[in-house]
């Protein structure tokens, strides 16, 4: 047994041990606060009824059954991919559900982007005349506007333009290739003035197209010819890339490339029609009937004088190729149509076997052909023989003739004065001719295009803004405001009464035709 | 035809009557879980006495999550309620039932 050794507090010698304190300096207390920021709160509020609470039960209840029922009909493989192409399907169209929502906006946002970034331009076609005008005796100037190129259609030569009959600013663009080589695809493209950056409207095609033409009933019916030799119906209401209607090597489309296609009134059934000119000598009329085309050989081109016999004694003939034509606006069934070989036929509707007149019109093949708005005899026509003709239809020579030192590609009568037109040259020139003015010489004698090797391949007139488009071979069309010298009415003389009007057009180029006829005897 | 329609509801409606149907939610998962479940527990024990499922769901919330939480329990009411982000739940129970739990200090 181990005592308990008691503890023994250790006792102190108080001689040598004294206790001894000491307190260090203690550091003053501070107080100290935080507020942190307090969680956040929001509010939150619902009903609790006997019929939410049902209501709710039986949605969940149906959801499942939805569930189970997919589960079932789908193998575990099909599940898997199902599930993705539902996932993707959603993503997609909730991708384009966004767009759709705010088409309608951003198309504004785009057109006024537009319009701030041309803001001067915008400014010079409505408001700009040039004011050198009045000490240019007699010549006017072209200013340039906008210029409207798309990537797609860069490669692409301008083939057709035309002005939208009821939109004032839309304007179709055909594109194709003139060569005979190089031949690729072909692009349609409808421009608005007042978005010059991108097509408010774009079709492709497999062929270049070569001419269009816009219904003046049915502003959104476009028709256009191709290189192959197919027509084809575009219905802008509906803006897939596929044309409503086409031709096809059954239901007759040429054999040629298209040159023109131009809408006519509709036929006694109502069915909408136009007519085609192409390569291969037929004049081809097309009437939509219960949703199909169905063609019908106007006439067929031949070449006079070159009837052979052949065997079995069959008439061989020797087909012309159309290049151009147009349709008399007052005489509905008269029409001329100009040929590759240089000759221009008057023709009716009625007779096919025979013209109604042939005129030897030039050298090289007919670019175009056009009759006078306002006067019923005269019509202009131009030709790669570097000419320009003006003639009376009860004339076999021409009135006027112009030599514009290039290959012409295109000419145009101006919608508001009977004695103006538009030519433009393969050299990139574009030359207004106002024959009240000066009846030898252009007014107006203006490179176009950038580059010197740009053709221009076509002009047109806008029928009310005082503006043209051109178009050229590199896919470009740029617009042109026209000077006030080259947009001249007749001067009234004082106290006379202002004629305005078709009647005054008509007068004034009969003078002119007066001029030239009573010179012709003399010579 | 009708009938066995009728019926197959009925049967399946009784199915989801002990069937919790979150109708609001902004907790986190593992939080909507361990309440969701909490909150049937509770129901079940109390199946006649709402104020004390309600007692026991808050004061279990306090203790696991904080204080201080709020519990609704009833069969007809509608509320407006200021809750901190991400501690509401708000569910469907029995059929009848409905619950509404929020941490609001």
């Amino acid at each position: 047994m181990t005592p308990k050794q008691p503890k023994e507090s250790k006792l102190t010698n108080q001689f040598n041990f004294s206790e001894r304190a000491s307190q260090t300096f203690n550091n003053p207390l501070r107080d100290r606060e935080c507020q942190m920021e307090p969680p956040p709160r929001t509010n939150f509020s619902a009903t609790a009824n006997q019929w939410e609470i049902y209501d709710a039960y039986i949605e969940e209840l149906e959801k499942q059954e939805k569930t189970k029922e997919k589960e079932k009909t789908k193998t575990p493989v099909a599940k898997k991919m199902g599930t993705m192409a539902m996932r993707k399907m959603t993503s997609m169209e909730s991708q384009s559900d966004d767009i759709t929502k705010v088409m309608q906006a951003a198309k504004i946002v785009e057109r006024m982007v537009n319009q701030n970034t041309y803001d001067d331009v915008a400014q010079d076609f409505k408001y700009y005349e040039d004011a050198a005008d009045e000490y240019r005796d007699q010549e006017g100037t072209l200013l340039p506007l906008w210029k409207f190129q798309t990537d797609k259609a860069k490669r692409l030569a301008v083939t057709a333009l035309c002005w939208n009959p009821k939109y004032k600013d839309l304007f179709a663009v055909g594109h194709g290739s003139y060569d005979f080589m190089k031949q690729s695809r072909g692009m349609l493209l409808l421009y608005s003035m007042k978005n010059p950056s991108f097509p408010e409207y774009a079709f492709s095609s497999e062929s270049g197209i070569m001419c269009l033409d816009m219904h003046m009933d049915h502003p959104y019916l476009v028709v256009v010819g191709h290189y192959d030799g197919n027509v084809a119906i575009y219905n802008l209401k509906k803006p897939h890339s596929q044309p409503v209607f086409r031709s096809s090597a059954k239901s007759g489309k040429h054999t040629d490339p298209v040159w023109q296609v131009k809408w006519q009134k509709d036929d006694m059934d109502n069915n909408l029609n136009f007519f085609s000119v192409s390569s291969d000598g037929r004049i081809v009329s097309w009437t939509l009937v219960k949703s199909e085309l169905v063609h019908t050989d106007v006439i067929k081109l031949k070449v006079e004088g070159s009837t052979l016999e052949g065997p079995e004694g069959l008439q061989l003939h020797t087909v012309g190729c159309g290049t151009a034509f147009d349709f008399h606006r007052e005489i509905d069934y008269m029409f001329l149509v100009g040929t590759e070989e240089g000759k221009i036929y008057k023709c009716s509707k009625s007779y096919s076997s025979q013209f109604l007149d042939t005129y030897d019109a030039h050298n090289m093949a007919v670019d175009a052909v056009s009759w006078n708005p306002y006067h019923s005899k005269v019509f202009i026509s131009c030709s790669s023989d570097w000419t320009v003709k003006i003639w009376d239809h009860t004339v076999k020579t021409p009135m006027f003739i112009y030599d514009l030192n290039s290959a012409v590609g295109d000419v145009a009568w101006a919608p508001y004065s009977s004695t103006v037109f538009a030519a433009v040259s393969t050299n990139g020139k574009t030359h207004v001719f106002d024959l009240s003015i000066n009846k030898y010489e252009a007014i107006c004698n203006q490179p176009v295009v950038a580059k010197k090797k740009n053709k221009i391949t076509h002009v047109r007139f806008n029928p009310v803004y005082p503006i043209i488009i051109v178009g050229d071979d590199r896919g470009h069309v740029t617009c042109l405001k026209l000077s006030p010298n080259l947009r001249k009415m007749p001067k009234e003389k004082k106290g006379q009464e202002v004629q305005k009007g078709p009647a005054v057009e008509i007068a004034k180029l009969d003078k002119l035709l007066n001029l030239v006829r009573e010179v012709k005897p003399r010579n | 035809m009708g009938e066995a329609e009728g019926k197959k509801d009925e049967a399946d409606y009784k199915r989801l009557q002990t069937f919790p149907l979150v109708r609001h939610s902004d907790m986190p998962e593992e939080m909507r879980v361990e309440t969701m479940e909490l909150c049937v527990t509770a129901c079940e024990k109390f199946s006649n006495n709402n104020e004390s499922a309600a007692k026991m769901i808050k004061e279990t919330m306090d203790k696991k999550f904080g204080s201080s939480w709020h519990v609704v329990i009833g069969e007809g009411f509608g509320f407006e309620i200021t809750h901190e982000v991400k501690n509401l739940l708000y569910l469907y129970f029995g059929g009848t039932l409905a619950v509404c739990v929020w941490k609001c200090s």
